[in-house]
């Protein structure tokens, strides 16, 4: 098992960052992932790092977010910890359907079905001060 | 660390629709300055929008979000905004949001700006 982890400021300037290194640290470690499913990882991590840093921003929140990558034989797993307000995803507004014209007022709210379509595992961990978000993907038998 | 290194576009003007071709990265970091860039043409009348992605690198949700806004002020104004897009990790992710029925992708500009 590797572990490579990071800390960024909360801010979006450093959301490519957090996609360049989980591209070197997966793509170097679990070479079995297609390039297709590694692009899938990094926009659900660029998603849950989105969401960590809005939660910071809103409490004015101190500190770092923390993004873990858990490389193992079956599995690459990301987690992505955050100090900032918590939330309850299954209170996450459901969308109208896409052929429905209110459809369109709807800007916001398709960060975590991506996360949850593109990955085999999302977890969503309230803690006392903040979240952790869990998203895996699975490898490839060798 | 500068956002705005992340992305860029160019203008430019085909059988009366304005193209604007997008390259870089489209996130939270980057999208507020596509959607200024949008919202700008649309208030000087340039209403019928295409915005080609063929050079975008990465598109997230804050992205499909910043489309879906320019797409409504574009036919609010009486307008249109379509898409043009070849790369499968993007053209994906208007299929898993379903927002490939909510408005036009094409493959092409010429495709894109063909008809009224």
């Amino acid at each position: 098992m590797a572990v490579v982890e990071l800390e960024i400021p909360a801010r979006p300037a450093y959301l490519s960052l957090v996609r360049l290194i989980v591209d070197a640290a997966v793509g170097s470690l679990a070479p079995g992932l297609s390039v297709a499913r590694l692009d899938d990882l990094k926009i659900a991590v660029t998603e849950a790092c989105s969401n960590a840093i809005e939660a910071h921003e809103a409490i004015c929140a101190d500190g770092p977010v923390v993004v873990r990558c858990t490389i193992e034989d079956h599995q690459v797993t990301v987690d992505i910890v955050d100090r900032g307000r918590g939330f309850d995803p299954e209170r996450v507004e459901v969308l109208p359907a896409a052929t429905d014209p209110r459809r369109l007022r709807h800007e916001s709210g398709l960060g975590i079905p991506l996360m949850r379509t593109l990955t085999d595992e999302v977890t969503f961990m309230p803690q006392a001060d903040g979240t952790r978000v869990s998203l895996t993907v699975y490898r490839p038998p060798p | 660390m500068s956002a705005r290194m992340q992305l860029r576009t160019e203008t430019v003007d085909i059988a009366g629709w304005t193209v604007v071709s997008v390259f870089g990265e489209v996130d939270v970091a980057t999208a507020p300055d596509l959607k200024e860039r949008l919202t700008g043409l649309v208030n000087e009348g340039r209403v019928k929008l295409v915005l080609d992605l063929s050079g975008v690198d990465f598109l997230d949700s804050t992205g499909l979000g910043m489309i879906v806004s320019a797409l409504k002020r574009a036919r609010t104004h009486g307008g249109d905004l379509r898409i043009v897009c070849t790369e499968a990790r993007i053209t994906r992710l208007f299929e898993i949001t379903g927002l490939d029925k909510a408005l036009t992708v094409m493959p092409t500009v010429d495709a894109a700006v063909a008809g009224s």
